[in-house]
C-alpha cells in the first residue's frame, strides 16, 4: 500500500514538474519572439532593482497597509513552501514527517517545532490576508479593480488566486491540526474542533490533506504560465532588465538615423546595404523582447491606469489594457506557432486589431504609468513602438499633425511661423 | 539689452559659456516669449556670457518623435546637431523641458554630446552662487503658490527639487497638489497632445489639472515650461479663475525679485 503511494506521489511529482517546465519553455520562446531587447550593462545596478523592486517590493510601499498584506502573502508563500522539501522528502521516501525524525535525533527537536510554528503563523497571516483582498478586490469597489479592463476572465483569475492560497493554507493547518502528535501553534487551537473524531478517521482526515495540499501546490504551480500571476517570477527578471536610462530617453532607431545620414551625406551610402524591413511595430514580433516580458510580467494591478491622465479624464486609453492586449496577442501568436511549426499570418495584427488608434492617440507620454508599475513594466514603450508603426508605415495621422510635420519641415518649428522671425522676440527684450 | 546670438559672438572672436536654447514656444508664442525675455534679462543681470543661435535654431524634433514620425526627427536632430557642434557648444540651458530632454538624453546617441540644464537648475546654481540677488522686498513675498511639476523634467528626468529650491528663495508659502513630483499629474500637453484636439473623453487633461491647482487656494502657479504654462493658464480660465491664479513661469518670477 505504501510503496503505491509513494509510486503515485512520485508520478504526480514529475508529471507537475515537467508540464511546468514545458510551459516555462513555452513562455520563454515567446518572449524570444520579439527582437533583441535585453540589456545586461551596469550589473551593480540591476542586481540593487532587482534587491529594492522585486524582492524588497519599495514601490508597493506608497500604499503601506497594502503593501503589508502584500509582502505577508510574498514572504508567506517562499517561506512556506520551505515546507514542501519535507513533504516531498515524505511523498518520496514514504515517511512521516521525516526532518521531524532527524532533528529529534540531532536532540534539536525545538528548531523543528520553531521553523513549524513560523510557517503556521505565516499560514494563517496568508489566510487573514487572501480574506482582506478578496473583500477589498469585490466589495470595495475600488475603480481600478471595477474596470472593464478585467471583464471576464482577468477578474476571475484574481479571485481563483486568493481562493486557491486560501484553501491551500486551510489544508496546510489542517493537516498538521489532524496530527495529534503534534502540538503546533496554530494548529493545536484547531485541534479541539476535532476531538470528537477517533484515531483512525484523523489519520484519513491528515492524509487526505496532505495529498490535497501538494496537489494544490502543483495545480497552482501549472495554473501560474496562465495566469496574471506569473509575476511572482518575472518580477525578478523583468527589474533587472528595466532601463537605466531617465524615463524621457525614447529608444533610437538607428536604421532612420542611417537612412537620414545617408541622404543628406551620399558619400556614406555602404554598397549593397538594404532599406529596413518596416519601422516601429505592427505586431508582437516587432516589439523588444523586454515589451514582451513586460506582458508576461504584469499582474494587471492597475496602478498604471489609475495614475494615466488620459485615463483618468475618460480617454479610452488604459495602460494597463495596453499590457494584457500584448499578453493575448503574443498568446494567440504562440499558438499559431504551436499549430503551424513558425507563424501563419493570420490577418490580425497587435495594432488595430487588439489596441485601437484612438488608444494610442490619447497617450500624452508623461511617464506616470511607468513611475506607478511596482515591477518595472514600460506601457509607454509599446505605445510609441506603436504609434511609429501608424505614422511611418500606414501615414495614418490626424490631420493636425500632418500639419505639425510639415511645418516643422518647412519652418522648422510646429507652428507656421516664418523661420526669420524666430530671433524677432530680441528686438523687445 | 543686446542679445547676442552664436554667429556675432564668434566673428567678435568671442566663446560664450553657455548657449540658451529658446526653443518653438519660446521663440514665437507670445506668452512664452515672455518667459524668454524674462531668463534673457536674468541672464544678463548675472552677468552671464551667453548667446543664442538666433535664425540658425530650428525645431528638436520632439513633437514629431512622440508622435511617431522618427524619420522628421532625424532630419531636425541631424541638422542641429552640425549647427551645435559646428560651433563646437559644451554647455547648453533651456527654458522648455522638452527641448531640454531631447537634448540631454536623445541626441548623445547621434553625435551631439553637450551639458545640458533647465533653466530652474541653473536659476538655483546662479542663487547659490550670489550671481542672482533677491530683493528684500520682492513683491511675491508672503503670496501663496504651488509648483505644478512638467512631466519632462520630474518624471523623466528626475528634477524635483531645482525649481522649488528657486521658488524658496522668493519667501512665498509653497502649498503642494495632491498630485505632486513623482506623482505629479501631466498638463495635457506632452506626446505631441499640443498640436491636436483631445480624443474623447469626460473632460480635458488641463481642466483636471486646472482644477487641482486652484483647490490650493494660492495667489500663484508656477511652472517651468511654456507648454504647461498654457495649458494651466487655459484651465484656469475655463473655471474663470484667472483673477486669482494667476499662472507664471519660474523665470518671470525670479527676473521681477531680482536686485
Amino acid at each position: 500500500m505504501a510503496i503505491i503511494a509513494q509510486i503515485l506521489f512520485i508520478i504526480l511529482t514529475a508529471t507537475a514538474l515537467s508540464v511546468f517546465g514545458k510551459n516555462l519553455l513555452r513562455i520563454r520562446r515567446n518572449i524570444l519572439i520579439g527582437k533583441a531587447g535585453f540589456v545586461n550593462d551596469q550589473k551593480a545596478r540591476r542586481w540593487k532593482n532587482v534587491f529594492l523592486l522585486a524582492l524588497g517590493q519599495k514601490k508597493m510601499f506608497t500604499k503601506p497597509i497594502v503593501a503589508i498584506l502584500h509582502i505577508i502573502l510574498y514572504v508567506g508563500f517562499i517561506i512556506i513552501n520551505i515546507e514542501l522539501l519535507e513533504i516531498m522528502a515524505d511523498g518520496i521516501l514514504g515517511t512521516h514527517r521525516i526532518f521531524e525524525t532527524y532533528f529529534e535525533k540531532m536532540d534539536a527537536i525545538s528548531v523543528y517545532n520553531f521553523v513549524i510554528n513560523s510557517f503556521e503563523i505565516l499560514a494563517a497571516l496568508v489566510f487573514v490576508a487572501c480574506i482582506i483582498f478578496l473583500v477589498r478586490r469585490n466589495m470595495l469597489k475600488l475603480k481600478r479593480f471595477m474596470s472593464n479592463d478585467l471583464a471576464g476572465w482577468p477578474r476571475s483569475d484574481a479571485n481563483y488566486i486568493l481562493i486557491a492560497e486560501i484553501i491551500l493554507m486551510g489544508l496546510f493547518l489542517m493537516m498538521n491540526a489532524a496530527d495529534t502528535e503534534t502540538h503546533f501553534i496554530i494548529s493545536s487551537s484547531l485541534q479541539p474542533l476535532l476531538s470528537g473524531i477517533n484515531n483512525d478517521t484523523l489519520f484519513i482526515i491528515e492524509h487526505s490533506a496532505w495529498w490535497l495540499h501538494i496537489m494544490g501546490i502543483y495545480i497552482f504551480m501549472n495554473y501560474l504560465p496562465y495566469s496574471k500571476h506569473l509575476h511572482i517570477i518575472l518580477a525578478f527578471p523583468n527589474t533587472y532588465y528595466a532601463p537605466l536610462t531617465p524615463k524621457g530617453m525614447m529608444n533610437n532607431m538607428p536604421e532612420v538615423q542611417n537612412e537620414v545620414l545617408y541622404a543628406m551625406q551620399p558619400e556614406l551610402v555602404p554598397t549593397g546595404a538594404a532599406a529596413p524591413a518596416s519601422f516601429g511595430a505592427k505586431d508582437v514580433m516587432d516589439l523588444s523582447s523586454k515589451n514582451l516580458m513586460d506582458a508576461y510580467s504584469c499582474t494587471e494591478c492597475g496602478r498604471c491606469t489609475a495614475a494615466c491622465p488620459a485615463n483618468i479624464t475618460g480617454k479610452l486609453l488604459s495602460p494597463r489594457k495596453i499590457m494584457m492586449a500584448t499578453r493575448d496577442r503574443l498568446e494567440a501568436v504562440g499558438k499559431n506557432i504551436d499549430l503551424h511549426k513558425s507563424f501563419m499570418p493570420d490577418n490580425k495584427t497587435l495594432l488595430h486589431d487588439y489596441i485601437t488608434v484612438e488608444e494610442l492617440r490619447a497617450c500624452t507620454t508623461c511617464n506616470a504609468c511607468v513611475e506607478e508599475c511596482p515591477i518595472s513594466i514600460s506601457p509607454l514603450d509599446i505605445i510609441m513602438e506603436l504609434r511609429r508603426s501608424l505614422v511611418m508605415e500606414e501615414s495614418n495621422a490626424p490631420q493636425e499633425w500632418n500639419s505639425m510635420f510639415s511645418n516643422i519641415e518647412n519652418n522648422f518649428a510646429p507652428w507656421k511661423f516664418a523661420p526669420d522671425d524666430r530671433d524677432a522676440w530680441t528686438n523687445q527684450a | 539689452m543686446k542679445v547676442n546670438t552664436m554667429a556675432e559672438m564668434i566673428a567678435s572672436g568671442q566663446t560664450p559659456e553657455v548657449l540658451f536654447w529658446v526653443g518653438c514656444a519660446g521663440s514665437f508664442d507670445q506668452r512664452a516669449q515672455k518667459i524668454t525675455k524674462a531668463f534673457a534679462t536674468i541672464l544678463d543681470k548675472a552677468g552671464v556670457n551667453y548667446a543664442i543661435l538666433g535664425k540658425e535654431e530650428a525645431c528638436t524634433g520632439d513633437p514629431a518623435r512622440r508622435a511617431g514620425n522618427e524619420f522628421m526627427f532625424q532630419m531636425m536632430a541631424y541638422q542641429n546637431i552640425q549647427i551645435l557642434n559646428g560651433y563646437s557648444i559644451k554647455k547648453i540651458v533651456t527654458t522648455c523641458p522638452h527641448c531640454f530632454n531631447i537634448l540631454k538624453n536623445e541626441y548623445p546617441v547621434l553625435g551631439g554630446n553637450y551639458e545640458v540644464i533647465h533653466h530652474t537648475q541653473f536659476l538655483q546654481e546662479l542663487i547659490e552662487q550670489g550671481k542672482i540677488k533677491i530683493t528684500d522686498s520682492n513683491e511675491w513675498k508672503g503670496k501663496s503658490i504651488t509648483y505644478h511639476d512638467s512631466c519632462y523634467l520630474g518624471r523623466a528626468n528626475e528634477i524635483y527639487e531645482a525649481p522649488r529650491k528657486v521658488l524658496e528663495s522668493l519667501d512665498m508659502e509653497l502649498r503642494e497638489m495632491k498630485r505632486c513630483k513623482s506623482k505629479g499629474l501631466c498638463c495635457g500637453a506632452g506626446g505631441a497632445q499640443m498640436f491636436k484636439e483631445e480624443e474623447k473623453g469626460d473632460k480635458r487633461v488641463n481642466r483636471e489639472r486646472a482644477d487641482e491647482a486652484i483647490e490650493t487656494k494660492s495667489d500663484f502657479v508656477a511652472s517651468a515650461c511654456p507648454f504647461c504654462n498654457t495649458m494651466l493658464s487655459d484651465g484656469i480660465k475655463n473655471r474663470d479663475e484667472e483673477v486669482n491664479t494667476q499662472v507664471l513661469d519660474i523665470a518671470e518670477m525670479i527676473a521681477k525679485a531680482m536686485q
